[in-house]
This record gives structure tokens, sequence and C-alpha cells, in this order.
């Protein structure tokens, strides 16, 4: 978790700042993470077309990484990504 | 300049919160409390008070309403007794997680069941965990004194906690005393005024109270809780001593008496401690070495000053007026106990539940404690660690 800590956050769990949803990375919330090798990708996008959030960065028709700001760990690009090839594996966070 | 009245436990503490004049006020009956909120029902009629009172329909609702007003900025505060703080339960600990500086006076009595009206420490004691500051009175006119300080230790910037404030219930809430209490502007003048940074009605710093925290702050918030109750001791000695100057009583964390030289000494909380002061004069006048402390705050539990007055302690036996089932012994023994074990003292104690659904306690009980240490200054050992006090065997 990139997260503040508890010296750093308003006391109560109150928020102070309003509006701030959109400032909230939900992808603190994830417990597996998915890293993505680019050298074993063979760009076939079966990830970006399955990620529910989106969250796989794709510039200019490839693959180029994951958003952990918002990737929620669900594993299904892992699942989805062909065998052979096998270009991302989910690892645990915490 | 004090005023010196004949006033029950209850109306000593009504006072206390006619003069504190909070701006929200939840009411709700129970027994013994009923006669507090109903004095001060009677102030708010006599136009004595600007509070807003809310009277609500359950205890639930009364601790809904204490939070809700203290969360839009105001000083609110509520009262209760045993099951009627049992149903404010979940509310209590959003109180504390809220940060939110309500100060309650909790009229101790037995919790049921069997139903039972009388005194014991059993409904606050099941409250020992929740973010609460705690604080016992030994009679009307520190449950007055304890009142009027707690707010300002509520509302230290550096703790933001809620308090209860004990009395016990008939014992000290219907029992009239010659209580002293303050001038209205001293109070006032004491305790200040309520400014908190945020509350929900700033509409020009908008704020959310009561927002879903889950495993990514629910801890860190937890943890900001644990530090504020760590910031309480030395405010509450401080916010003693300030008061101590302007009304002559400076009560500090616990009470000592005739420690300083004791061999047998006996922990204990609330009105039974004026009856043991008693055994422990007769029991110098005849020569024995023994001494009382009286803990005033129970949370946070008072664990320096504690270890500090027992150095040279040879025997010890907490009375415990709650008793704790499948853990050993009653709540303030085992919080002693747990105190000292692995603090560098080794002392031999014993643990006395006494006292339970308003049974009397009287001298002889206190003395047959006392004997029972005689034994344990002798051997070092106890015999049987969890023992009771004027209970038909
Ligand atoms: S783990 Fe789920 S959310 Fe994260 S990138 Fe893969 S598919 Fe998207
Ligand atoms: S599914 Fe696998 S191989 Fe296909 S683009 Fe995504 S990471 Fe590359």
């Amino acid at each position: 978790m990139s997260e503040k800590s508890w010296k750093e956050v308003p006391i109560g769990g109150l928020i102070v700042e309003p509006g701030n949803s959109k400032n909230y990375k939900t992808g603190s919330w994830r417990s597996f993470k998915p890293v993505w090798y680019e050298d074993r990708c063979i760009q076939c996008l079966a990830c970006w077309n399955s990620c529910p959030e989106p969250s796989i960065f794709v510039v200019e028709g490839k693959v180029t990484g994951i958003d952990y700001d918002f990737c929620k760990g669900c594993g299904i690009c892992a699942e989805v990504c062909p065998e052979k090839a096998h270009a991302i594996e989910m690892e645990p966070e915490f | 300049m004090s005023k010196i009245m004949g006033l029950s436990g209850n109306e000593a503490v009504a006072h206390a919160m006619r003069q504190i004049n909070p701006d929200v006020a939840a009411v709700y009956p129970i027994t013994p409390q009923t006669e507090l909120m109903h004095q001060f029902a009677e102030f708010h009629s006599d136009g004595l008070v600007d509070t807003e009172l809310v009277l609500v329909e359950s205890e639930h609702s009364a601790m809904s309403a204490t939070v809700g007003a203290a969360a839009a900025g105001a000083r609110a505060m509520t009262a209760t007794s045993a099951n009627g703080l049992a149903l404010m339960w979940e509310i209590v600990y959003i109180a504390s997680s809220l940060r939110l500086p309500i100060v309650m006076p909790v009229v101790n009595r037995a919790l049921s069941g069997p139903i039972n009206i009388h005194c014991d420490h059993s409904d606050t004691m099941g409250a020992r965990d929740s973010g609460w500051i705690q604080i016992f009175s030994e009679n009307g006119q520190e449950a007055y004194d304890n009142a009027v300080m707690a707010v300002k230790i509520s509302e230290n910037k550096t703790i933001l906690l809620p308090t209860m404030v004990t009395l016990d219930g008939f014992i000290l809430s219907h029992t009239l005393e010659r209580v002293e209490i303050l001038e209205d502007n001293e109070v006032k003048k004491f305790i200040g005024e309520y400014h908190p940074e945020t509350s929900l009605l700033d509409v020009d710093k908008p704020s959310t109270y009561g927002a879903l925290d889950l495993q990514d702050y629910y801890f860190e918030h937890k943890r900001q809780q644990f530090e504020a109750m760590g910031n309480v001791l030395p405010v509450i000695e401080q916010v003693s001593k300030e008061y101590g100057k302007l009304s002559g009583r400076d009560y500090g964390l616990i009470e000592k008496y005739r420690v300083d030289d004791a061999e047998r000494v006996i922990i204990l909380m609330g009105s039974s401690v004026g009856t043991a002061k008693d055994t422990v004069d007769d029991l110098r006048n005849a020569g024995e070495k023994v001494g009382l402390i009286k803990i005033r705050v129970y949370r946070p539990f008072p664990y320096n000053a504690l270890r500090e007055a027992l150095k040279h302690v040879k025997a010890l036996a907490v009375l415990d007026r709650a008793i704790s089932f499948g853990t050993f012994g009653g709540p303030v023994f085992t919080d002693v106990r747990a105190m000292l074990f692995g603090n560098g003292v080794s002392l031999p104690m014993m643990n006395y539940i006494y006292g339970l659904g308003g049974r009397d306690i009287d001298k002889a009980q206190i003395r047959l404690a006392f004997d029972s240490l005689k034994d344990v200054v002798k051997t070092g050992k106890v015999k049987k660690e969890v023992n009771f006090l004027g209970l038909r065997d």
C-alpha cells in the first residue's frame, strides 16, 4: 500500500477535503498484484479486453503496463493471458 | 469562591452539568441515573441553561443524538446506567472512534441479569476497551469535580476522546452529602469555550463524518486512538493541578492513603474507598502497617503511578466490584497483575470480588481482606488468588 501513515491522516476517519473521492486510489484494496513481463508478451490484448477496471495501459495498440492506482487485483488478466505467453503473474501484496 | 450545598451525587453532577451548560444534552431515564437528568431538565425548565434538550426514546438514540450533536460541533452530554449503557454499545464505540469529546456521567449499576438496580461496576467495566476515558468517583464531591474536569480533559487538542465519569448507584447517586460547588463563572472560565477544528455545520470547511474505512486506513485510525489515549494521563495530571488551584481539591490519577510505610495494601475504586479508609485508620490505630490505593482514573490505566506506589509493599489485595467470567479474577485485579508482571515488581496478590448487585460492604469485610494478607507477608505466597467478600458460602 502506498498510502499515508497514521500520523498524516485526519483523526476520526474524517474526510476534510470535499469531493476527494476521485483521488481515492482503489488500487490499495488489492491483495494480489499482476506483474507484466514485456519480453514474454505477444500483444494479443486479451488482458486489455477483459480487465474490468480498465487498468491495462495501451498506447498505439500495444500493452505498456498496468495502472496500479486502480487495478483491484482480480487476476482476470493473468487468467486470460495465453498459456504459451504467460506474460502476467499474480504476486501477493500486503 | 465555593458554595457549600447539601446534594445527592446525582444532584451534584446535575449542578456540574448546569455550570458546564452544554449546547446539547440527550435525556433518557434509567435507574439510578434518572434523578440526575431530571434535575438537569429542571434547570433547563427554569431557564438556567442554554442547552437544547433532546428527549429521546432509548439509550441507543441518546448516544446517537449526542454523537450527532458533537459531530455538528456542539458540546454534547448525556448520562446513563447499566443496561442503558449496554443499549448504547454500538454508538459508544463510534463516539470514541470519531474522536468526539463527549462527557457522560454513568451511575454505576449492576448489569442484568438477574435484573438488579443496585451498585456494582459491571456496566462501565464492559466499556473499558471502548476508547473512552473512565474516571471513578469516591463521593458526590468527586463526582462533581470529575464532571467539570472531564470536559477540559476530553476537549484537550491532543486527546479528543469521550469520558465516562462514574459514580456508584444509590450509594452516591441518592445519598445527600456536603458538596462544595464552584461559582458558575469559575467553571465557565475553567472549561473555556469549545471550538472544534472540524464540524458538520462548518459549511466553509465541509467535512464528512463516519465514512467507510476499510483495510487501507481503519488500522491507522485505531493507532491514532491508541496514541490519543497515551496522551491522557499527563493531561489529567495537568488539569487536576489547575483545578486544584481553583477549588483546593487536587486529585491526580490515584490517591494513596497511608501507603508510604505500609506493608499490606488494598486497591479499590468508587464509594467503598471511604469505608476502606476508615478501616485503615482502625488498623493503623492498632499498630498495623496497612494502607490503600484508590484508582481514580481507570482508563487509561495509571500503570506508572501504581507501580511507583507499590514498590515497597509486601502483599496486595485488589478489590473488584465486578466479576469477569472466564478470566483470571476481576478486571482491576487482572490489570494490576498485568501491569506488575515483567516490570520488576514481584508482589504476591490476592483478588476479592465484592459488592455485586449492591451487596453492602462494611469494615469487617475489608478488615478480613487485610487480615488475610498477614499470612501472605509471612510466607510470600498466596493460597487462593480469587476470593469473594460478603458472599454466603
Ligand atoms: S488484476 Fe484485474 S483489475 Fe488488475 S489489471 Fe488484471 S484484470 Fe485489470
Ligand atoms: S494477455 Fe498476455 S500476452 Fe496478451 S497482451 Fe496481455 S500480457 Fe500480453
